[in-house]
């Protein structure tokens, strides 16, 4: 079966170095770690993100912290300052990669990542002004 | 006896606000990290309409928040704030102790990244190719905006030894500025490779502000204590370069492992061979250990001897866009949307107007995720479309504008309404050329300039 990164409890964040995205992501044991590290390969990611990424991608390991980092070349329309697109920085790549399925056992099956709790914010929002 | 090191700014355009509390809480030195590429592209075009400018606008307002403990002798300032006008920031530095009615503070400007000028001879010398493209210097499209050398924690150093309270550079590597009063402090040799990585990785770690502490978090985001009061991230550097990362105690925010090793590798490529001026790190050596009550214990890094170059950006113009926005309401928002794109740029060629690249983004369907949305039945309650566009001229660019605006009433369907109010003219597209530079090139142009201030 099927589950995405985000509902394995994968993390991610994305940077960018003039027209190369970097996202890494961070898995939430050393489980899921050997899981994704055999499963998410360059290829894999370079598939997933299809015309939006028009250079090669590489992968790097980060063991000590159970992160991956992709490094996605000619990913930001020409780089920050001379791109049209609207995310010229890559801001949101790193949800876009953890949205990747990968096939999990059934064990795995049921992970859901939690809704956040925005209780809070529902409160200062409600509050009277 | 460790160094307190704190990141009191990770772009132009963040708060000051956080930095009183830093100040507050005790620190050797307060790090101001300013420049984003995109940034000194914005302090380009600044500079273009005067002179006088090409600096960090908002240093005045980050010295208001630091020189008390500064001319209190409890804190130094270090920041890269100059830009691609280092003297220029200085002057606002001097006017800002002044005006504060402070005086004995000590001000150092480090010149020498800048090689705008000398660009024509240093082709002769060195290749200067594209380092992401591989394109050869000779397919650089000239005039040269600006050009910058990544200067390393060396000359701030030296800016310390000269007795600086506040030192003010162009571009160096962010992480130089964190490095530079640890190497100062703890008196660490510039061939001391492990040490030197230790430094650079806790620049790494505190330059991008609330971004260690909390902010940009992924997993558990909504969690953190008081989001609203995210403060910046304190390291306490020991002399063998082990850190403990920590933050203010009475803010909000959260330094835990996780929120650490998020920033761990925020915009870096090889983690096992993190380039900097000083040293290469390898970001997958050190050890973490997450103690609790937001401090997490970074030790074991290792480095390796620094290449003989730098990296330097050069800018060049690419243009100049336009773009527009309006959204769609249910029922057909999605299809709306592409037939008014469509549509806009049918108008377009028919007016004669020659447009070089065009980008058209629906907000609700696929504008940021692209290919990676799984594919849905389910429709849209509503859709903003984006469109942007580039041409060789401010002019043309500003006329494809006008072709939307008929639309208003001779568009496709019902249901298409501006968004908000107002909306921004052409806008100068910059094209970024990162290359390399050999440092015997550009070492012997670097200087520094210390004023006392009366």
């Amino acid at each position: 079966m099927k589950r995405r990164l985000w509902d394995l409890g994968c993390g991610y964040r994305a940077g960018d170095k003039g027209d190369i995205a970097n996202v890494a992501v961070f898995a939430p044991d050393e489980a899921i770690y050997t899981l994704i590290r055999s499963e998410v390969t360059a290829e894999r990611v370079k598939t997933h993100f299809g015309s939006m990424v028009r250079g090669p991608v590489e992968r790097y390991e980060a063991p000590n912290v159970l992160a991956l980092n992709f490094v996605l070349h000619e990913a930001l329309g020409g780089g920050g300052p001379a791109s049209l697109r609207a995310d010229n920085l890559g801001k949101t790549l790193g949800g876009a990669l953890v949205r990747l399925e990968i096939d999990v056992s059934d064990e795995l099956g049921d992970r859901r990542a939690a809704r956040p709790d925005v209780a809070w914010a529902g409160d200062i929002l409600d509050a009277p002004r | 006896m460790g160094v307190r090191v704190a990141g009191g700014q990770g772009f132009y355009g963040d708060t000051p606000r956080a930095v009183t509390g830093l100040v507050d809480e005790g620190i050797d030195y307060l790090c101001l990290e300013a420049l984003a590429e995109l940034t000194l592209a914005i302090l380009q075009k600044d500079r273009q309409k005067d002179e006088a400018r090409g600096y960090t606008r908002d240093l005045p307002a980050y010295l208001q928040a630091a020189l008390p403990a500064v001319a209190a002798g409890r804190t130094k300032v270090i920041t890269n704030a100059g830009g691609i006008n280092p003297a220029a920031a200085t002057r606002a530095a001097v006017e800002t102790v002044r005006g504060m009615g402070l005086s004995g503070i000590t001000v150092a400007t480090v010149l020498g990244d800048d090689l705008t000028g000398r660009l024509d001879e240093l082709a002769g010398q060195t290749a200067l190719g594209n380092l992401e493209s591989g394109a050869p210097f000779s397919a650089f499209t000239p005039p040269v905006l600006f050009a910058s050398a990544y200067l390393g924690a060396r000359p701030i150093v030296d800016a310390l030894t000269a007795g600086a309270d506040v030192v003010i550079t162009g571009r160096v590597a962010d992480a130089a500025l964190f490095l530079a009063p640890l190497v100062y402090e703890h008196r660490w040799a510039w061939d001391d490779w492990d040490r030197l990585a230790a430094g650079t990785l806790v620049g790494h770690l505190l330059e991008c502000s609330g971004q260690s502490a909390g902010g940009n978090l992924s997993v558990d985001w909504a969690s953190v204590p008081r989001p609203w009061d995210l403060p910046y991230p304190i390291a306490e550097v020991e002399g063998d370069g082990a850190a403990l990362i920590t933050k203010p105690a009475s803010s909000g925010g959260r330094v835990t492992f996780d929120t650490v090793r998020h920033q761990l590798l925020y915009e870096v490529h090889d983690p096992a061979a993190y380039l900097s001026p000083d040293v290469v790190a390898d970001f997958t050596s050190p050890r973490f250990i997450d103690e609790g009550s937001d401090r997490v214990h970074v030790s074991g890094v290792k480095g390796r001897a620094a290449t003989p170059t730098y990296k330097a950006l050069l800018c060049h113009h690419a243009g100049w866009s336009g773009e527009a926005r309006v959204a769609f309401s249910w029922p057909d928002a999605a299809e709306k949307a592409l037939a008014t794109a469509a549509i806009f740029e049918k108008r377009v060629q028919a007016a004669g107007l020659s447009v070089d690249e065009w980008r058209f983004e629906r907000f609700g369907v696929d504008a940021l995720g692209g290919p990676t949305v799984p594919p849905t039945d389910a429709e849209p309650p509503e859709v903003l479309l984006r469109a942007a566009w580039r041409c060789a001229d401010a002019r043309t660019a500003a006329l494809v504008g006008r072709e939307l605006v008929p639309l208003t009433l001779s568009g496709p369907a019902a249901g298409m309404t501006g968004v908000g109010r107002g909306g921004g003219g052409p806008s100068e597209l910059l094209g970024l050329w990162p290359t390399l530079v050999e440092k015997t090139l550009v070492d012997p142009s670097v200087s520094i300039a210390v004023e006392k201030v009366q």
